[in-house]
This record gives structure tokens, sequence and C-alpha cells, in this order.
């Protein structure tokens, strides 16, 4: 069972008091996408053995959600950020790669 | 024969002698025993009966790794079985039946089974029970579970009389393991300021050293760990416990501790187990190491032990397993036990070492105290039944043909080496280096266990991490099979894991079938598969295995270890969470006077719910039936608390539900109410209910009763991470009010009744409106809306005043005859009406145009959740299964889920379907059965008959029909 | 007004703790821009108090203040007051994107005092209450329910919870602080 730092109230807690929201950083195509843009948004996950973006939202703490880099296979967690973030911070990518020279990076 | 020292044990209290029963008979013990001590010191040798064959087995060890010495313990609700006698203490009344016998421990007749021992090789099960197929469930499957499994499980209607916890800890540092290693940690970790907590399985501490007389910084082992836990106990930042054991390492940290608080002391008022959920920044496993036995045939025989724990129950306990204790070895270690029984009294008549001329200290020590030592000799084998009577010894470099000596004893101290206790740093990754000159894996510290920094979080100190100490004694000799060249007979005499009755013969068998993984191997004999989970044997046993294939020991590699350590209670696993508050029940503001009224729950969420309220005599068909004619007739009262209220408000609430909700919601003026639907991003329906609009910029959604928080966190979801810059605030008021339903077309006379400031009449309060203000005294806030048809005003008044408002409204009523109605009354009316229930009608792939809903999806709106999903090809297909009424032709009521047959098969091969019933009822409103169902193009056959399957496989008729049964122009909810 | 009742009517226990339910209790969320100057005055207004800091609660003149997410706050005044505080808050906040709701009924509200306190509330609650200070508090779960706490003085705490669960939750207490139970762990 995972230990999580929330970042939206500095939190740190185990993950019963989480709850997991899937991939991160997913872009929402609506009405008038195409067809391979809504598949991929509804459906296509990355699931990597690695370095993974995924959403989390402190559910039974002050409710917020936050996004969070994590590696699926060592568990390691290389930080959290708010959920208004488009793309991975600078600062976190770069411990990524620190700690995780073979990873190929966010795309 | 085992037997008490008449001097000595410096756990026990002879002055405090305590009487316990083993299979009824009444035995001695003294206060500090382990039951096994005490079984061992009352002359029990034999205390239980093996897995396959019956063998009469005795006690091996001294601790957590005993493999043997299981039985029931306790009578009635706090009856156990399996109970370990090597970590149970003794206590006075301690009731202990042996397990695994029919009809008694002495004379059992499954023990054929050890005649018959050729026919039960490895792999038995999988081979012999295959064939017939039909003969399993009738004829195999009942002999086995007669003969074979480990003690009984208590009665289906027996509940655990004690109680259990949980507690939460969180530390820098834990420490497993109480011994001089782990102690030392400790007071290194404490001293740095560390919070730390310490743990130790047993009741004692200090571990082997306080047993063999060692000295620690140059002062006896028991006075040094004495000192040292006086100062950790008096350091606020250090909690000790002891009788409390690691059963687990798990991610970031997390470790389980299972602590025996009362086992020791039954019909104390205490919980008896508390399990520990500790958050450790770092995990110090100094769990010691466990000897292995050695494998040589006979040696499951009871009195064949340990060397440590033969030494553990004459220092600890002053029981000795028998008067001539025959010695055997491939290292010093249990030259120490031979010193100790000598010392006690105890004859051992010869010590037989694997090696040739082995010179350490303490052999010389031996020697001296004139011990003989019979080197590069090996056990051919034990002799005797239910106990020991001699070995015959020959050369250990031999088949064992020739017996070069009998030599007559009552017990046999082993000892094969040690194997260090790796199990907490191995459960969560952490990996192994097999140490060739111990014969043993211990941690590899290049590759530890990885916490959520990235970093090792577990060290192994001590004997846990292959130190041994031992720094000037020869080295060991690794002895797998004893003697060297053993053949087939004596191998298939060896026992490696006595629990499971897995033998030598056996794995060597499984390697020639062609089973070259270890954890293949594993569940094919089934070595290490029993409660002790292998802790004796794995090691004797995948060095057997490599043997057989060929290939070193590492390359062959462990088992993966699993937590727990050892067994915990499911009642530690389930902690407080039982009886009353085995899971949340939420209850209404009304609650208590629906229990007092009679009501029939219906389990919604954690939500209860009156179902009905049967009066005497009444069965529940016959209650729904009297509840529904009266609001259909008169007016009635529904709790309708448990429905979702949600507040959202700021200056782009109506945008927001535009995306929110399929129908336009921005349109709505304030004062009004509409009926909506909210779908996920497929299009499918995912909750539904009525919104008003409270002002320009605030509206309170109504969701379904098991939506509320799940509707709650979907529209957080969407604010936080989508639309983060809109100005929206969402406030879950569901519990803020209660809320009652006054349905029937009485229902505004009886609100009329009450009073207050709110003009009921239908010119001034329309339906689908609402207002707010006083019925009597009481502030409401009240909906016209209807979920039955009928005359209905849906009433919020605060959560704290719902029960004296809905007695002031049953007092208003009287005259009406009013009565409360359940969810099934609710639910029958809805059908009535011909009104969807998410839930029922919906099942996660039905979108609202499946129901007729075209209507509240809206065509205006460039997007809402949903829409996108909704244009796929599949969803706009005229093929989809569509909602309609169903009427059976002989009135009979459909069964629920129903599924209407075609001929033929689908693509998947089963029986091609046309339709499905989702809602079906008796109506007493119309005296037949109704029902609502998804058919195939359904709409566009109104009046065709198709048939439905009945429970009993017979089909029954009914006709397509508009879904609506009652009142379709809506003219009495409109008045 | 007067046949207003809590969700346990003022119950009482005697075990490691004293446990009661604080009974009516005036409780108003306030969401909106906790750094903005207005919403400040706003609820020094509505109860006198500072607005807290992060997994904070200040107290008032009349009331507290209870800091529950980045956006959100929770006062707590005497029952009688609520609707007025949320007057005050909806008058002082006009313009802002704020929202003020009471949610007096839709909570419950318990005391737990003693020493034995921590040990108690560590049965049910993954906190680390180690440097818990007087006035700190933080929302967890109890056992299998949302609730939140807070450390009122040295030894006495408060813990919020759905109305629903009122029962649920004082079962759940009342269990864990039986007489024998005692743990050790924070009070030796």
């Amino acid at each position: 069972m995972l230990l999580l730092t929330c970042p939206c109230c500095g939190v740190t807690a185990e993950e019963t008091e989480f709850a997991n929201g899937g991939e991160a950083h997913l872009k929402r195509f609506g009405p008038g996408s195409s067809d391979a843009d809504y598949e991929a948004y509804m459906f296509n996950r990355k699931n990597p053995r690695g370095v993974h973006f995924e959403r989390w939202r402190h559910a039974y703490g002050c409710g917020k959600w936050f996004l969070m880099a994590r590696d699926t296979m060592t568990l390691e967690v290389y930080g959290a950020y708010p959920a208004q973030t488009t793309e991975p911070p600078a600062e976190i990518v770069a411990k990524i790669k620190a700690r995780r020279p073979e990873w190929e990076g966010y795309k | 024969m085992s037997y008490r020292l008449a001097t000595g044990g410096r756990l026990i209290d002879r002055s405090r002698p305590l009487d316990f029963t083993f299979n009824g008979k009444t035995l001695r013990g003294f206060a500090g025993d382990t039951l096994a001590a005490a079984l061992l010191g009352a002359g029990q040798t034999l205390v239980g009966r093996s897995f396959k064959y019956h063998r009469p087995r005795g006690i091996v060890a001294s601790g957590a790794e005993e493999p043997n010495a299981l039985v029931g313990m306790g009578e009635g609700q706090r009856f156990e079985p399996n109970q370990r006698t090597t970590t149970t203490e003794l206590f006075s009344g301690l009731k202990a039946v042996s397990q695994n016998h029919w009809p008694s421990l002495d004379f059992d007749i499954g023990a054929v089974n050890a005649k018959l021992w050729r026919f039960f090789p490895a792999g038995f099960y999988y081979k012999m029970f295959i064939h017939p197929r039909s003969f399993w469930k009738h004829v195999y499957e009942p002999i086995v579970r007669q003969s074979a499994g480990l003690g009984k499980a208590p009665d289906a209607e027996t509940r655990d009389a004690d109680r259990y916890e949980q507690f939460y800890a969180h530390c820098d540092v834990l420490v497993a393991g109480g011994g001089i290693a782990g102690l030392t940690a400790a007071r290194a970790a404490a001293a740095e300021g560390k919070r730390v907590i310490v743990i130790e399985q047993a009741a004692h501490w200090g571990g082997r050293a306080v047993v063999d007389g060692a000295e620690v910084e140059g002062q006896p082992a028991a006075g040094w760990v004495e000192a040292v836990l006086g100062d950790l106990h008096a350091n606020p930042a250090v909690t000790v416990l002891n009788r409390t054991m690691a059963a687990g390492v798990h991610d970031h940290g997390y470790v389980l501790a299972y602590q025996r608080v009362a086992d020791h002391e039954p019909g104390a008022d205490k919980p008896r187990h508390r399990l520990w959920r500790v958050r450790a920044g770092h995990v110090i496993a100094a769990t010691g190491a466990i000897e292995r036995p050695l494998s040589f045939a006979g040696n499951d025989l009871p009195g064949v032990m340990l060397a440590a724990a033969v030494r553990d129950y004459v220092v600890n306990w002053a029981v000795s397993p028998g008067k001539r204790v025959v010695v055997v070895t491939n290292n010093d270690d249990a030259y120490r036990t031979a010193l100790a029984l000598h010392a006690a009294g105890v004859a051992v008549p010869v010590i037989i070492d694997a090696r040739t001329e082995p010179r350490g200290a303490l052999v010389e020590q031996a020697r001296a105290a004139g011990l003989r030592v019979a080197d590069g000799m090996a056990v051919r084998s034990v002799k005797g039944g239910k106990a020991v009577t001699g070995v015959e010894l020959c050369r250990f470099d031999s088949d064992g043909g020739a017996v070069a000596e009998t030599i007559a004893c009552d017990a046999v101290a082993m000892s094969g080496g040690w194997s260090p206790v790796v199990h907490l740093w191995s459960h969560c990754g952490g990996k192994l280096l097999w140490d060739e000159a111990g014969a043993f894996f211990r941690p590899d510290p290049s590759r530890p266990p990885l916490g959520r920094d990235g970093q090792g979080f577990v060290t192994c100190t001590g004997a846990a991490n292959g130190d041994l100490g031992d720094t000037d004694a020869a080295p060991m000799m690794p002895v797998w099979m004893m003697p060297a060249k053993a053949d087939y007979l004596l191998r298939a005499k060896m026992w490696l894991d006595p629990q499971n009755d897995v033998k030598v013969s056996d794995v060597q068998l499984a390697a020639k079938e062609g089973y070259a993984s270890v954890e293949h191997t594993k569940r094919y004999t089934t070595l290490g598969m029993a409660t002790d989970q292998g802790k004796l044997s794995n090691i004797n046993g995948l060095a057997i295995l490599s043997d057989a294939l060929g290939q070193p020991i590492p390359q062959t590699g462990t088992t993966t270890f699993r937590p727990p350590y050892t067994p915990i209670s499911l009642g530690a696993i389930a902690g407080e969470a039982r009886g009353p508050i085995f899971q949340p029940l939420r209850r209404t503001p009304m609650h208590a006077w629906h229990e007092a009224n009679g009501a029939h729950w219906e389990p919604v969420g954690q939500w209860r719910r009156p179902y009905c309220y049967p009066r005497d005599g009444e069965s529940h068909g016959h209650a729904v039936s009297r509840e529904i004619t009266q609001v259909r007739g008169s007016v009635g009262l529904l709790d309708a608390s448990t429905l979702g209220k949600l507040l959202v408000t700021g200056p782009d609430a109506a945008k927001f539900l535009d995306m929110l909700y399929t129908n336009m919601m921005s349109t709505l003026k304030p004062g009004k109410c509409r009926y909506g639907l909210m779908c996920n991003e497929n299009g499918f329906l995912s909750d539904d209910g009525v919104v008003a609009r409270l002002d320009d910029q605030t509206f309170l959604c109504h969701t379904t009763s098991g939506g509320a928080d799940r509707i709650h966190a979907w529209m957080e979801d969407w604010l936080q991470c989508e639309w983060w810059d809109w100005k929206v605030h969402v406030v879950n008021l569901t519990e803020e009010y209660a809320q009652i339903a006054v349905v029937g077309p009485n229902a505004r006379k009886v609100l009329e009744k009450l009073g207050g400031d709110i003009d009921l009449s239908k010119e001034a309060f329309p339906f689908m409106d609402w207002r707010e203000g006083r019925l009597g005294k009481f502030r409401a806030r009240v909906f016209r809306i209807s979920f039955s048809g009928e005359l209905s005003y849906e009433i919020a008044v605060p959560a704290s005043e719902g029960q004296a408002f809905w007695d002031a409204l049953m007092q208003a009523g009287a005259e009406f005859g009013m009565m409360p109605y359940g969810t099934e009354a609710l639910h029958v009316m809805r059908a009535e009406k011909g009104f969807i229930m998410i839930g029922d009608e919906t099942d996660g792939t039905v979108i609202p145009q499946d129901l007729g809903l075209d209507w509240a999806v809206s065509k205006k709106k460039p997007d809402f959740l949903g829409k996108r999903g909704m244009e796929r090809p599949a969803m706009t297909s005229a093929d989809r299964w569509k909602l309609v009424g169903l009427e059976t032709l002989d009135g009979s009521v459909l069964a629920d889920g129903a599924l209407a047959p075609l001929p033929g098969k689908n693509v998947n091969g089963q029986q091609e379907t046309q339709g499905r019933v989702t809602s079906t009822y008796f109506s007493p409103t119309l005296g037949r059965g109704i029902a609502m169902g998804l058919v195939h193009r359904g709409p566009e056959r109104m009046g065709e008959v198709i048939a439905f399957q009945t429970e009993s496989g017979g089909r029954v008729e009914a006709r397509i029909v508009d879904p609506c049964f009652y009142d379709k122009a809506g003219e009495k909810q409109n008045v | 007004m007067s046949e207003a009742v809590s969700a346990l009517n003022g119950a009482h226990f005697a075990g490691l703790v004293d446990l009661a339910e604080a009974g009516l209790k005036g409780m108003v969320t306030l969401r909106g821009d906790l750094s903005s100057p207005a919403l400040a005055a706003a609820v020094k207004a509505a109860t006198g108090a500072a607005v807290p800091a992060v997994r904070r609660i200040e107290a008032g003149a009349s009331g507290q203040a209870a800091w529950m997410s980045p956006d959100e706050l929770l006062l707590i005044t005497p029952y009688a007051r609520a609707g007025a505080v949320v007057e005050i808050l909806r008058r002082e906040l006009a313009g802002e994107f704020a929202t003020a709701a009471d949610v007096s009924d839709a909570r419950a509200l318990f005391k737990i005092r003693g020493p034995q306190a921590r040990d108690v509330l560590a049965k049910i609650c993954p906190v680390d209450f180690t440097g818990f200070a007087v006035g700190e508090l933080r929302r967890t779960r109890a056992a299998q329910v949302a609730a939140a706490l807070w450390r009122e003085s040295e030894d006495e705490w408060r813990l919020v919870c759905f109305r629903s669960v009122a029962q649920y939750v004082w079962d759940l207490l009342a269990t864990v602080s039986a007489p024998g139970g005692e743990v050790g762990f924070y009070h030796r």
C-alpha cells in the first residue's frame, strides 16, 4: 500500500485516504472530434511498465485532485503537482531522467 | 521419553504449577512454559499425526518454525484449530486436542496410508483423481476431505467470543526481533533521536544469546538485555512490544505487526489480538536464523528434534526430550546442545558428525567433557514407531547399505546448519545471495526492497544477515542427504516437509518427471505449502531439487516469500469491523421511527430504507399493495432523505450544468424544477434527478440515493481537472435536509392543515415549481414534483427537525388514513407511470435514447458530457434495444431480468435474444403484472407478442405496449 | 425549533476516554479564495476568528474557523446562530466568488477527552499523531467513513462526521475505547 503526499494540503497519508483516477494529462475530445482522437481520449492508455503520470484525489482528506509521477515497477514516487497542470513540471521530468536515464521522456 | 529435569529452567516458576488438558487428560506444567515445553515435560512426546500418511509426530522445534505440533485449542466459541504449541504460552485450564487422526492419536486408521506409501507419490492427487471426472465431486472429494486437512474448522454457527483491534502507528525505525542484534539496532536508532518501535514475537527477549549464555560487550547476555531494555523502555520515543510478530513488510514501509495481547491471559477483558499497521521510515530485520533439519531415514519420528530446540527446552524450561539423546550434525553449534544436555545430566551416547576430523573450540570442549564424537558418520536410520528407540549409524560417504553400529537412544538432536530468516527482506522484493560457506541464502545488500524515494528501506542485521557469530568454529559442511549416497528405500523415509509429508524421494521424482522450476515443484509436491510455509523444509528441498537437476542451488533459486510470516488470526485482520460496525450503516433522521414502526429494510448503498411497513400478519406483498392503494386513493408519506442534494453555485454554474446534464439547464427559470439526465463520456446514463434553480447563479441538483457521493466527486473532477477556470462551487447538502414526499390526491389538504406562509394552490404553486417558506412551524423548501403520477410534494426541512416534521405530517394526515410507504411501493408506482430507474433500466450500456428520453437530450447544445459518445454509429443504429412496456397475456408477473429468446446462436455461440425485462412488478392498481424491458427495435413493434423465459425454464407471452400504464395524460399529478 | 435534535441527542460514554456527542452545533461551509481580504473580513465578522492556516482551526469571540481544503472553511458557531452567520457571510462577500451554506444539520460532532485520546483515535484513523499540535486539524477517515478531527486542548479532541453515520462513528469510538484496550503508544 502506497504512502502519498498530497500537494494541496501537505498531508502524507496511506493510500486508503486517496482514490486513484487513472492516467493524467489526457486531452478531452468532444463533439466534432475524429474517431481516432475520441478513441485515444476514451480508451487508449499508456499503461507503462515504469514511469507513469497519474491522477489521484485526496478523497478522505482535502478532497482535491492532484497529479503524480510514479514508477509502476519500483513504486518510486518522483513527485506530485497540482491537477491544474497541462504537462509534467520540468523539475519532475529532470528528477526522473536523473533516476531513470533510459526513460524516453513524457510524450 | 521426554521428562522434566529436577533443576534449572530459566523461564519457569516451579512454585506456580499449572494444570491443563491434552485430549482430555490432565497434565501439569509450570508458569513460564510454552504448551510444547509443558507437553514434553509431562512426557507427552507424541502430539499429532501427519497430513497424508497420518504418521505419528512429535515436537521438532521451539518456536514459530514448528511444523508438527499443532493442536486444536479452546472450546465452543473460542475453539481454534492449528495452534502452534511451541509459541503458545501455558495457562491454567488450557484445553488442547491433537489433530488429524481417527479414531485416536495412539491408534489411527489412516496410518495405513503410511504402509501404502508407494501408492502416494508426489503429485498423487493430480495423478489419481483425474478419472473418471464424475467421481471427483461425489467420491474422491468427500474422501479426501475426511482424511486430509489439518484440524477442524469451527462450526459455521460459531461466533468468535473475543474482541480484536488494529492500531495505526508511525515511526522512523521499526526493529523486528528482540535478540542481541535487534536490541543493539534499536539502541543505536534511539541514540540518534529516532522514533523507534522494537518488536519481539516471543514473550521473552534476548534470542539465542541468553540461552547459550553468551557474553555481550563484556557482560552476560541476560544482564545486557535487561539493561538495554530498561533504557529503551525509559525512552519516550521508543515503543517496546513483546508477543508481537512482524507479519509482513509491504510497499513504502508498511509493516503489519501482530500483537498477541491476551492469548496468555484467557478471560482478561482485553482485545485478544491487535494488528499494528505501522508506517516505518526504515525496517531493521533482526529476525535471526532457523536451524535446518537433516534428511535421514526416520527423521520424522517423535523424539527427533532440532538441536538448538533441544537446548532451548533444557535451558529455558528444564525439559529434556529423552534420557539418552544422540546428537547428529554437520556443524559446530550442535555441540552446544550436547554440552547443555551433558551439563543437565542427560546421557549423550554419541555426537555423530558428518564432517571428518572436525576441529573447533566446541568440538574440543565436547571431547574434553568425555563425549564421544563419531566423525565422518551419518544416521542411517532412526529406529522406532511412536517413539525413538535407537539409531543406526553408517559411513556418511556411503549408500547406507552397511550398518556400522546401532546405538540405543530415546531422542535425536539434529542440526543441518542455519538459514537466516530473510522473509522481511524478501516480502517486498529484496533479493538474495547464496552464501557458499554457510550454505544459506542471505540478503544481497546491493538489491534491497525499494521505498517510495527509490532507496532501500530494509536492512538485515545479525543472524538474519548471515552473521552467525561463530568465528572460532570449524567450517560447516553442507549435508542435504544422509548418508550422502542413500539408496531409494532410505530416501523414501527422509522427510523434507513433515507437515505436508513430502520426502526426498518425492522431490527427486518431481525432477525426474520434468519439474524444473522450484515454484512448480513446490506446488506439485506441496513442499513448503503447509502452515509453517516451509521454514524448515524449503532450503533442504531446493538443494535436493538442484542436485536432481544437476545445477547449483542459486540457479534453482527460492520460492517467493509471502506474508504473513506465521499465520495471523482472521479476527485481527477484521479488527473492530464486526457485528454492528462491520460496515457503516447510514441512517436518515427518521430511521428510529421506521424501525419502531416495523419497517422491513432494503439496503441502498450503505443506507437502509424501508422497503415496506408490514402490519401484524401481513406479507410484504400485501403491505406493498396496501401502501400503494392508500397513496393512489388518499395520501402517503415517503422518507426520501437519501436522495442526493448538491448545491451548484457560482457565475458559471449554469454553463457547468449544461455540460453535465444532457438537457439544457441554463434556460431553467428560478423557482422552477426540471428533470435531468447525466451521462458519462461514453454517452451511457449514469444518474438522473430533478434540478431546482434557486437563483440566477444557484442550482440544487438532486441525484439518486446511491449517486450523491459519486456525482459530487464527478462534478469536482471536472471542475478541478478540466474547467478549473470556471467559477463554480459544489457543496454536498445531502444530509442537511430530511426530505419527505407527501403523495396522493389528499396531499395538498394535509399540507394546508399544517398552515404556514406558502400558497399551495394549483394556480400559485404549479407542477414542477418549488417554494421556500414555512409549513406550520417548520422552515421548508417544497418541490412540486412527482415520481408516482399523483399530486405530490417533496419537502425538505433541516435534518434535526425531520422527525418532528414527520410526526406533524402523520398527525395532520390522520383523517385521510395517512401511512408511510416504502421503496417497493415507490418502485411499483413509478413503473406504473413508466418512469425509469437508474440501475434497473440502465446497466452502464444504455443511452438516453434507448429509453425514449430523446426529449431530455438537448440538440441545441454544442457540447455536453456524453454527446460525442452518443454520435457513434452503434449508438445511433436503429437496431438498438429500446424501452417498451410489457403486458403478459395471462396477467402474470414476468421474472426480473428474463430474456426474450430467438432461434439460433449469436457470434459468441450463445442463445440469440431480442430483449430483456428491466423492471417487473405486480400492479395492485391494475390488478395484473406489468413490466418494462429493452427490446430490439421495441417502439416500432407496439402490439406484437413475444415470449420471455420463466424462472422454471418455460415461456410466457407478453405484448409490447407503451411503458406508461397509468394516467398517460398526467392529469392526476397536475391538479 | 425546540423540536430540533442532533443525531444522537447528546449521548455520553466513559471508557479509556470520555465520549460525548456535542449536541446541536451551528456549522457553515464557506468556499472561496482563502487569501482574499474580503473573505478574511467576512470570517472575522461572522466568528471573530482569523482565517486559519492550512490544517489549523482558529477560535474567535463567537465561533471557530476550521481549514478544510485549499478553498474551503468550516465555521462553527452556536446552532441558533448558523443562519445569521450565513447572512453575514453573504452580505460581506457580495460580489465575490464565494459560497456560504448552512450544514449544521448534515454533521455530527463528538468530544473525545482524556490522556488516552490519541491511542484511541489511532485505532481507527491512519494518522501520525506525534507532533499533532493543539489547534491542528486533520481530515482523514475513521475506519470506513470520512471524518475531520482536531486537537481542542492537550487532552481534548473533536471529531466531525456526516450525520447519517453518527451512530456508526459512536459505536466505533465506544468499541475502541472499551476498557482493557490500552495501547500505551502515545500515552504511557
